[in-house]
């Protein structure tokens, strides 16, 4: 296998440049911007740009028909005082993130460490691990889901065959989480292929030397394969985590866009498609849009702070 | 390890892969029951199967049959990979070799905005393609891959030039290539693998989207596959649920496809740069 981004040493931006280099680069100056000129184009005018208005608008009611209305901190003040929905999807979320983000990291690495045990012969089963990473993100597979946890569906009749009579997850409040819960942590092959990269690079010595000073296969787990492994749990870790915060096509197939039972799979991101595209209040979505937008940049340089405690580095003194 | 170690290794492992695939051939099998059998029964394979949900399907969900959606979808995903493939080749080739002002900055920006949620840019975007009269069309989910949106490609490419030994660029200059010749006789050619993996990416990315089509697109005529089959669970009773998952299947099958042709190549891609997936 490859080496991965992730564990190898970043490759440099550039040698020092040689006096001919040096010439032929105010003449390739224009040239740059031409070949850059799609995703400067793409970037002032899908990101900056957006960005900016995106803010403004979250300072104005907006329904898409008439020009927004600047109304100052309403929108910000409705939500965090007013909207008994926001704070319910803003729970639902963390609650959904905090649980499913854990559970999907720690399968990735229980299974990437049961493959990285063989030698060889790894790569199907790896692929197969992989394809509900691939597919959980349909509606195909949302629509499988919901049939599965429905009452009479799959799920229901094998619990109830050994007594535990639970009903369908999807049409209880107590339980509908749980299905997307379950749906993301389903698809833990794509963390689970980056764990096995990492896990390939852990130097076996290492091993070998825990095993002679006396550490048991728990031991070596806490003192070499954790350390050696933080910063691709860090990567995934963040990119989980962001992307759990966002999640959609699950809770919007499950429920019918609804966010139901009793809102219990309202997540964040379908309220705020609600509260734009169905009730046409832009200017509230954009705010929601936002509070979700400082809320994960905070979440993320939270994480890369504690990482400085936790995260080793391979050649780094300690 | 031993023989019988290894047999145990494989059990088990085997034994996950049946529990995690499982919804998978569900899916697939119950898309070949008859009606009566689809909700009554817990029995993996149908007793008596039949194309009939299939048949269903051809003939139309809605006013169209699913090969209009399932073209739709095409369009789509094939417009999205070429716009992708483009721009970021050229953005990537730009921040990994070319010198010019404001690269830094610039460079920092776009990784930023790999880990940007959507939300954010979301509803001027849409007020921007409604104002160029594009909603409902397949533009606003086609023209930003043209516009080297999707950063995370750009990344996986300057990494990959990066890698590229610069004797090369330089022989090529010495040849009296430019930079547009060094980037056409030279990186692209060697930026194969990375051209392969975004595309693959990119297209299993578009064909799978929901939220932006969901956003974009509300006349049934230009409605893909995924918005298809959400306009069936609405209005499908129990009784439709068998073309449902016909239906469904026919939607994964595509990515089912790329999978076994590519399988090698999207893991390794996986594992090499960290891809979500």
């Amino acid at each position: 296998m490859t080496q991965s981004v992730l564990t190898r040493p970043p490759v440099p931006a550039d040698p020092p440049p040689t006096p001919a280099a040096r010439g032929r680069r105010r003449r390739g100056q224009g040239v740059a911007y031409l070949f850059l000129s799609p995703w400067i184009i793409g970037a002032a005018l899908l990101t900056i740009g957006p960005m900016v208005a995106s803010l403004y608008l979250s300072f104005t009611d907006y329904d898409l028909f008439e020009a927004p209305t600047w109304i100052g901190v309403d929108n910000y003040v409705t939500m965090f005082t007013g909207d008994e929905r926001f704070w319910h999807a803003a729970w639902t979320t963390t609650e959904y993130v905090l649980v499913s983000v854990p559970l999907k990291l720690g399968l990735a690495l229980a299974v990437a460490m049961l493959l990285n045990r063989a030698r060889k012969g790894v790569g199907l089963y790896r692929s197969a691990f992989y394809a509900p990473s691939l597919l959980g993100a349909s509606v195909s597979v949302a629509l499988a889901w919901r049939a599965m946890f429905s009452t009479d569906g799959t799920v229901d009749r094998v619990l109830s065959s050994v007594g535990l009579d639970l009903g369908g997850w999807v049409d209880q409040p107590q339980y509908a989480l749980l299905t997307l819960v379950a749906l993301a942590v389903w698809q833990f092959g794509a963390p689970m292929v980056i764990f096995l990269a990492g896990l390939k690079q852990v130097p076996r010595e290492l091993y070998e030397a825990a095993a002679i000073d006396g550490a048991g296969p728990g031991r070596r787990f806490l003192s070499v394969t954790l350390p050696m492994l933080s910063p691709v749990i860090l990567f995934n870790l963040v990119l989980e985590t962001i992307h759990a915060f966002q999640a959609f096509t699950g809770a919007f197939v499950v429920s019918s866009g609804r966010g139901g039972p009793s809102d219990s799979t309202l997540l964040y991101p379908l309220y705020l498609y609600q509260r734009g595209f169905t009730d046409f209040r832009m200017g509230y979505a954009s705010a929601m849009a936002w509070v979700l937008l400082v809320v994960v940049a905070v979440l993320t340089a939270l994480v890369f702070r504690s990482a400085r405690r936790w995260v080793f580095y391979a050649g780094e003194n300690r | 390890m031993t023989l019988s170690k290894r047999l145990v290794w494989h059990g088990l492992v085997v034994a996950v892969l049946l529990v995690l695939l499982y919804p998978v051939v569900w899916l697939v099998s119950t898309s070949f029951k008859p009606a009566t059998e689809v909700i009554s029964t817990l029995a993996l394979l149908p007793r008596d199967p039949t194309g009939d949900n299939y048949a269903e399907v051809f003939d139309g969900v809605g006013e169209f049959g699913v090969l209009h959606y399932f073209w739709n979808s095409v369009v789509i995903s094939v417009g999205a990979v070429v716009g992708n493939v483009l721009s970021c080749s050229l953005a990537a080739y730009a921040f990994g070799r070319l010198h010019f002002r404001g690269r830094g900055p610039m460079f920092g920006f776009m990784m930023i905005t790999i880990m940007l949620p959507q939300h954010v840019v979301l509803i001027p975007q849409y007020v921007i393609f409604q104002q160029m009269d594009m909603v409902n069309t397949f533009w606003p989910l086609v023209l930003p891959k043209f516009l080297a949106t999707d950063a995370f490609f750009i990344f996986l490419m300057v990494q990959f030039i990066r890698s590229l030994p610069r004797e090369l660029d330089e022989a090529a200059t010495l040849d009296g290539c430019g930079p547009v010749g060094v980037f056409r006789h030279v990186i692209l050619p060697l930026l194969r693998p990375a051209l392969i993996t975004t595309a693959i990416f990119t297209f299993i990315w578009t064909w799978n989207d929901f939220f932006s089509q969901l956003i974009y697109l509300n006349d049934p005529e230009k409605f893909t596959l995924p918005l298809a089959l959400q306009l069936f669970i609405d209005q499908a009773t129990q009784s439709a649920f068998g073309p449902m998952f016909a239906m469904s299947v026919l939607a994964l099958l595509p990515i089912g496809l790329f999978f076994l042709a590519f399988q090698r190549f999207l893991v390794d891609g996986v594992a090499t740069s960290g891809l979500k997936g």
